[in-house]
């Protein structure tokens, strides 16, 4: 077990190697990732949105007076906010065809026997449970908008540590609920922020209590089933003082061709020597609309770290943030983007340096291909007294043919004199005669892109655990294949 | 086995190959001498597909197959092997792992090996190739010194046994101790497989000492000017390659 969560620098070396179970995986790709599983949602609240829809949402939640003025606010926000004139091209994304309610199941489930067959199909054919057999410390999934699933281990309830879906953590612990919900990214912070507090509906809580080192990362898969349907889930994690976890969030989706919208809101406490890290494996099919905004408040010599790798989704928006606030405190965004044909990945980060001796590590990798667009957007921000901070922001970008665009949009506003700070941005073509070199010895043409492509994000990779690691590698040569010529 | 009739060919506009001519037969060893630009590592290029050249007139074929209907892929496949003069760096990607990869696309499905069985015989072949064990794990030629570079082709080599390896410079650029691992090495793999033909392209007459050749060919100006035994190299050792041409 203790091996599984070391970073491991060989986790690619198994993968690329494993031609065969890549090629597997390829041939099973619709089977296994671009299935609808067919059964009855219990509730359904329709497409579009309007107060009323806002309304039913909080009631069919039993929710309190304050969650329902906040989703009203938050509503309201949304009506009149424009869509950002910046970054991908949103003005298709039609709000009145969406679903903001879906209810796959009524009852929460906490073991696996007791989930509904369609859905354990489902998830088999994901394979979480073999994952969870694997190294799964505890479980939480959510299905449609609903978290159906869940699972923690006891020794870990004994420890103080609450792991539960958002709305299960609203009824159980109110206090700590108010206290941090919408604190750091409010309801009017942007578009899509407001339109995930009106409509929110699972996600995961997680309150590490103080000193509670958890070695074992925790995860929760997310799955968009029907079609149409906007996932809006909202997630909250506090790190308690001297605490540490690992969360990780992986995604995958059916295949539809119709667009749907993910629009989900993550909050992050990491109180004073506290660590988090929190990986996003994002797979979203390529109708997607992705449009996250995540944020962590990071405390005296605390440490976040974001790893955040995008490989599906037909447009993602994502720049998760850290806000330094107490001194010492170090934030750090690794960030994977692979867009294919007919994507365009916005991603990036944001750091802003509100205290002294803060320091921060930016480092964005993207590839694009067969025609795809990625765009790395960056904000580094460091005011007037933050002194002695440092940052260090490098962003390499990898272009795979003349069809494919790359951009890179970096901000840097620094308002105090006695800090360092270094950028470094690269974009390459793939090279011809690394191709050439890999093709003499009887690779692929495809294999040779495959693995440049995986050497390429490998600095990021080896922050995965291994599972994980895989999965993306063998992901990318799913995506690869194919997008040659 | 292995036969060039009547090549020529440009780069871009450029004439770069004249009308060369040469049949290797199974288990021979020949040997291109000639002078820097005299076009012996654009041959190589060529024989393995580079897409920077194109074959204006006459053919290249092993086996009877027509390799210029091949991709790049299909001529490894079909046997064809040069170990680089300069072979280029891949960053991040790990060389057990590129390894077993080309293993195992040499090899057919039930030869197939999985992670651990392939590392036991990569550890095996490094060892008898006295390739340190740590260079396995490094990445792809990712950051190697110019002998480490070659000591990895050669290791490939051993993994891919082709039917024709050409050597490109394999011995340029490497200390007498390491010159002489390596051709140990490429001597041994050739004492393995009697039946693996040897293009050797060298400037220098101490690689002969391990690998003795069958042929000599000299290269000038894109033409192959003379073919023969070992008197061609003896003469170029005395007069040199212009006293050559001018004769």
């Amino acid at each position: 077990m203790k091996k599984r969560q070391n970073n491991n620098p060989n986790a690619l070396e198994l993968l690329t190697a494993d031609q065969k179970t890549v090629s597997n995986i390829n041939q099973d790709y619709k089977t296994k990732f671009g299935f609808a599983d067919e059964f009855s949602n219990k509730i359904d609240l329709g497409t579009g949105i309007d107060q009323k829809i806002v309304r039913e949402i909080s009631e069919l939640k039993h929710e309190d007076n304050w969650m329902l003025q906040k989703r009203l606010k938050a509503f309201q926000h949304f009506c009149e906010a424009p869509l950002p004139k910046w970054g991908a091209d949103l003005s298709h994304i039609d709000f009145q065809k969406i679903h903001y309610y879906v209810k796959a199941a009524s009852d929460q489930s906490k073991t696996w026997n007791e989930v509904p067959d369609t859905i354990k199909n489902t998830f088999e054919k994901l394979g979480i449970p073999q994952a969870e057999r694997k190294f799964l410390a505890g479980v939480a999934t959510q299905y449609e908008s609903e978290v159906i699933y869940q699972n923690l281990k006891k020794k870990w309830t004994d420890q103080g540590i609450i792991f539960l879906d958002t709305d299960s953590a609203y009824k159980q612990y109110p206090e700590i609920f108010q206290e941090y919900f919408g604190k750091i990214i409010p309801e009017t912070d942007n578009k899509f922020a407001a339109l995930n507090t009106a409509v929110w509906s699972g996600g995961t809580f997680i309150y590490i209590p103080k000193g509670v080192k958890l070695k074992m990362p925790l995860q929760a898969y997310f799955r968009i089933n029907t079609q149409n349907m906007g996932q809006f889930e909202r997630t909250l994690i506090i790190a308690d003082e001297d605490s540490e976890i690992h969360y990780i969030e992986g995604c995958t989706a059916p295949m539809y061709s119709n667009d749907s919208l993910h629009s989900a809101v993550v909050e992050i406490v990491v109180k004073k020597n506290a660590r988090v890290r929190y990986t996003t494996l994002q797979n979203w099919s390529t109708n997607v609309y992705n449009l996250v905004t995540k944020r962590a408040l990071v405390h005296e010599n605390a440490v976040m770290e974001w790893v955040d790798c995008n490989l599906g989704s037909k447009v993602t928006m994502k720049y998760p943030a850290a806000i330094l606030v107490g001194p010492g405190a170090h934030g750090e965004i690794l960030s994977i983007a692979l867009a294919g044909k007919g994507q365009h990945l916005d991603a990036g980060a944001k750091v802003i340096h509100l205290a002294p001796n803060t320091s921060s590590i930016i480092h964005s990798k993207s590839i694009c291909h067969d025609g795809g667009r990625s765009s790395y957007r960056g904000l580094l921000k460091i005011i007037p007294g933050a002194t002695n901070s440092k940052s260090k922001i490098v962003c390499d970008a990898l272009i795979l043919d003349d069809r494919s665009r790359t951009d890179t949009y970096p901000t840097n506003d620094i308002r105090e004199k006695n800090v360092e700070t270094a950028h470094e941005a690269s974009v390459s073509k793939i090279n011809e005669e690394q191709i050439f070199y890999l093709m003499s010895r009887g690779l692929t043409e495809e294999q040779a892109n495959a693995l440049i492509v995986s050497g390429f994000i490998e600095p990021i990779v080896k922050e995965l655990p291994l599972e994980y690691a895989m999965e993306l590698n063998a992901l990318i040569n799913l995506t690869m294949e194919g997008s040659i010529g | 086995m292995f036969k060039i009739t009547n090549l020529s060919v440009n780069s871009d506009t450029t004439k770069i190959l004249t009308k060369i001519n040469l049949t290797i037969q199974k288990g021979e060893i020949h040997a291109f001498m000639g002078p820097n630009g005299s076009g012996k590592s654009t041959l190589t290029k060529v024989i393995m597909g580079h897409p920077d050249y194109q074959i204006t007139a006459g053919t290249i074929k092993m086996n009877r197959n027509d390799l210029s209907k091949l991709s790049v892929t299909e001529r490894s496949l079909q046997g064809i092997f040069v170990a680089f003069q300069y072979p280029v760096e891949i960053p991040g990607v790990n060389f057990s792992n590129y390894l077993r990869l080309v293993y195992n696309n040499h090899q057919p499905k039930n030869k197939q090996l999985p992670v651990f069985k392939f590392r036991k015989l990569l550890k095996e072949k490094a060892k008898e190739l006295a390739v340190p064990e740590k260079l396995l794990d490094r990445n792809l030629n990712e950051n190697l010194s110019g002998g480490e570079k070659k000591k990895m082709e050669i290791l490939q080599l051993a993994l891919i046994k082709p039917q024709l390896a050409i050597l490109d410079e394999a011995d340029s650029g490497l200390d007498l101790d390491a010159l002489k691992i390596i051709f140990q090495g490429i001597q041994q793999i050739k004492t393995e497989n009697p039946q693996m033909s040897i293009l050797l392209i060298t400037h220098y007459q101490r690689v002969y000492e391990f690998l003795k050749p069958d042929f000599v060919h000299l290269m000038q100006q894109g033409q192959i000017t003379k073919s023969g035994g070992m008197e061609i190299v003896k003469a170029i050792n005395q007069h040199g390659y212009h006293e050559k041409e001018t004769k």
